[in-house]
């Protein structure tokens, strides 16, 4: 197995180590930890971090690439000292572990749980006639001898996709309220009491819930679209539920990428534009007003002409179509964070105006302190919460934006899973009768959760850290 | 006033030629003639003749910047950036590459645009408004909990499937409406309301969310709570004077989106056919018209900066403590 590092694959990495730094920075500075505990207290907040969660974890595993090794040619062959071959076929740890959805493709579209397809065929009988009829699938519901017993056999599938879940979740909630007992040196029956009347600090209680509502709607999925196509099949026979799935990737890529190829310029230029004022703000001022001039789309859309302009003369520099698609989706981060770091700039331009008359910023001064250590050690850390507002307020926002992008051509590679290219797919099955309902509905559902934890979770990050707020409501 | 309104209008001049340099440079300089040339025609087996005839026939075989060959004045006139660029400050778009004069499509779609977005824009912030007021009437009771969350569900819903869910409910459905299309004159209202519908539902949740927040704002301040003691009725007090107050940002808010209404919208106008400057664009974009594309950029820019004015000049006339100099 030979790993692969796509350029995506970087940055995720990067951020998560930034994430984790961050974390461990903020766990030994109190004024960071108080604002995050009340984020944790509050029980929207960690429903939706759990939601979260479990859309980063899919995420994750979509983000780890390699290369299958070939099989070897022939077991013993004259020089096996040759270097090992690998398929050409860039594929991630979620896409292998997942694999029985990638590779069960049907002819052409399925309704959810179908065992026929959904348009009709000539099929040839045993006895040589033929006939037009709706053909059984080649693997949604193969197992079944007999169609009609569908719905029972979806209900037993369920049920134990339902039973597992829920021991999994047994086990995780059992081990969790044990380590709470042995820490509190309670007996694990009043821990448990505790936790079920949700008198415990933390809100376990909400945040178990979602854990077994995540579990189960997992394991019960995850029975049922072994056996069945849960969400049917496209026009190409793929299986929608492995799209939707692959997609989470692309719009956590979109949604955080694109904050932190935007943060270092927007941070800079927007404190150093209020601290310096004078004619460095004048510069930066005029720089964010112009970007800011151009509708934002066109820019967009004139950036990605001009990339598929430079993709199309020089083809022979990519690869593979995989690591085409993936600078295009860095590039499509790059041009929407240059459209999107103004309002940021200006933000952190406001609070550094008002910071650069306070007290301690003036004793520094006085002290002799130069200016980018005042920059640094001063303004920089009391802005941060802002950074922050504004990262997870913008989440959501580009996860749409994809969407928007992608249905007007000019958002991810065609060839990349995203909800965008779901919807500008399916745009036209709606016009059909019957009406093919199970792409849109796929992708308003896995695009809907996501963006309503994000939401949600903003919100609470908001109002914990925004002094402003506190204690309004 | 006057000689505020000059000196904000001579600041605008350097930002739009920002914005020109830039598109420039995008369009030009990054991907020559060339190559959009090659680009248009096919990619593959594309002679030297067939290129160097498209650009002769689309105004660019100019060189870039400076032309060594003429004589005088036209050795920077008789250029791309001169012919291309400079000419679009006076609003000289020259034609698209399907041969048809930009300016004059323009003035044309600027009106399909504007019948969505003026309704969408009066009864949004009618609706809005009230709804918003309806809120804050009741607040910190179940039914503003309720309310926002039910703003935040719907803020959570792409715009995308306003639209599909909308045409799919009215125009298939119950055959109410045509689902896309346009007529002009009176008839053209059919068309019109589903867009327009769709419009206002699409933005009722961050709209209203956003107005509530203004108007809780102003509901905690202090002339506020001498309203009361004065003995008002609550719906005297939010009616009047809070809602007097919070107009103000309100105001300002919806004024520097004014002058953008003439860009129409991109995605509605696409989904309903409906021929306004939005799906212009995105008919530019699809046929890589780069001419449209960079005129709407231009007018884009000139639109944003007037917006801007706009909204200074508003604050100085609903808010008296504001003062230009």
């Amino acid at each position: 197995m030979m790993p692969v590092v796509l350029w995506t694959d970087a940055l995720v990495f990067l951020l998560l180590g930034l994430a984790i730094g961050f974390a461990f920075y903020a766990s030994r500075h109190e004024h960071l930890r108080a604002p995050w505990r009340r984020v944790a207290r509050s029980r929207v907040g960690m429903g939706a971090l759990v939601v979260l969660s479990c859309y980063v974890l899919i995420g994750l595993l979509d983000t780890l690439h390699f290369r299958l090794p070939l099989a070897d040619p022939a077991p013993g062959a004259a020089n096996p000292s040759a270097e090992r071959r690998f398929a050409p076929e860039v594929l991630s740890v979620f896409d292998y572990w997942a694999r029985p959805l990638r590779q069960r493709q049907e002819k052409t579209y399925s309704a959810p749980f179908a065992t026929h397809l959904f348009v009709k065929e000539a099929i040839t009988q045993p006895d040589g006639s033929v006939v037009r009829d709706f053909p059984r699938l080649q693997y949604g519901g193969r197992h079944l001898k007999d169609p009609n017993q569908r719905g029972w056999d979806i209900f037993g599938t369920a049920l134990r996709g339902l039973t597992e879940g829920l021991v999994i979740w047994g086990l995780i909630t059992l081990q969790i309220l044990w380590s709470m007992a042995q820490r509190r040196g309670l007996p694990l029956s009043a821990m448990y009491e505790e936790v079920r009347d949700g008198r415990t600090e933390l809100p376990w209680r909400t945040a178990l819930g979602g854990l077994a509502l995540m579990l189960v709607l997992g394991f019960v999925a995850g029975e049922l679209a072994l056996k069945y196509h849960i969400l049917g099949t496209d026009k190409v026979g793929e299986d929608v539920f492995f799209q939707a799935l692959k997609s989470i990737r692309t719009g956590l890529v979109i949604g955080t990428l694109t904050t932190l190829v935007m943060l270092p310029a927007a941070v800079l230029l927007g404190i150093m534009a209020g601290y310096f004022r004078g004619w460095v703000d004048d510069i930066i001022q005029y720089l964010y007003t112009t970007l800011n001039a151009i509708p934002s789309v066109l820019l967009i859309a004139a950036a990605i002409l001009m990339l598929q302009v430079y993709m199309a003369n020089n083809a022979d520099q990519f690869a593979s179509l995989v690591e085409r698609a993936d600078l295009r989706l860095l590039f499509l981060c790059l041009i929407l964070g240059v459209t999107s770091w103004t309002g940021l700039c200006r933000l952190l331009r406001g609070e550094a105006l008002k910071l650069r008359e306070a007290d301690y910023v003036q004793a520094g001064a006085a002290l002799g302190v130069g200016h980018f250590a005042i920059l640094g050690r001063h303004i920089l850390p009391n802005v941060l919460h802002i950074v922050l507002i504004t990262l997870v307020l913008d989440f959501s926002g580009l996860v749409l934006a994809e969407a928007v992008l992608s249905y007007i051509n000019i958002g991810v590679d065609p060839t990349m899973n995203s909800w965008g290219n779901m919807i500008n797919s399916a745009r036209l099955e709606l016009a059909r009768d019957p009406v093919v309902w199970w792409s849109l509905a796929a992708a308003f559902l896995f695009m809907f959760t996501l963006v309503l934890a994000a939401n949600l979770f903003a919100d609470v990050v908001r109002d914990a850290f925004d002094p402003r707020l506190r204690g309004a409501r | 006033m006057s000689a505020y309104i000059l000196r904000r209008l001579l600041y605008a001049v350097p930002i739009l030629i920002g914005v020109n340099l830039l598109t420039f440079v995008l369009f030009f300089v990054l991907n020559s003639p060339d190559e959009m040339a090659r680009m248009q025609l096919g990619e593959k087996r594309v002679t030297a003749a067939a290129i160097s005839h498209w650009k002769q026939e689309h105004g660019y075989d100019r060189p870039l910047l400076f032309n060594e060959k003429a004589s005088g004045l036209a050795k920077v006139t008789d250029t791309i950036f001169f012919q291309r660029s400079v000419k679009l400050f006076a609003f000289d778009f020259g034609s698209s590459d399907d041969g048809r004069n930009i300016g004059y499509d323009i003035s044309q779609r600027m009106w399909p645009s504007l019948a969505i977005a003026v309704p969408v824009l009066l009864v949004g912030l009618a609706i809005n408004i009230s709804l918003a007021l309806f809120i804050v009437f009741f607040r910190a009771t179940y039914l503003d909990l309720g309310a926002v969350v039910l703003l935040v569900a719907m803020m959570s819903i792409s715009g995308l499937f306003y639209i599909i869910g909308g045409q799919f409910l009215m125009s298939k459905m119950f055959h109410l409406v045509p689902i896309s299309g346009y007529d002009t004159g009176i008839e053209a209202w059919k068309f019109l309301i589903l867009p327009v519908i769709v419009g206002v539902v699409g933005g009722v949740g961050s709209g209203v969310r956003w107005y509530r927040t203004l108007f809780l704002e102003e509901v905690s301040k202090d002339y506020v709570r001498t309203a009361r003691a004065k003995g008002l009725t609550e719906r005297r007090v939010l009616f009047r004077h809070v809602l007097g107050n919070a107009l103000i940002p309100i105001l300002t808010g919806v004024v520097v989106v004014l002058p953008l209404l003439f860009m129409g919208s991109l995605i509605t106008e696409s989904f309903f056919g409906i021929p306004g400057l939005g799906s212009y664009t995105i008919d530019a974009i699809s046929n890589q018209d780069f001419a449209i594309v960079r005129a709407m950029v231009f007018l884009g820019a000139v639109l944003y900066i007037l917006g801007l004015l706009l909204t200074d000049i508003s604050y100085t006339l609903v808010d008296p403590r504001v003062r230009l100099q």
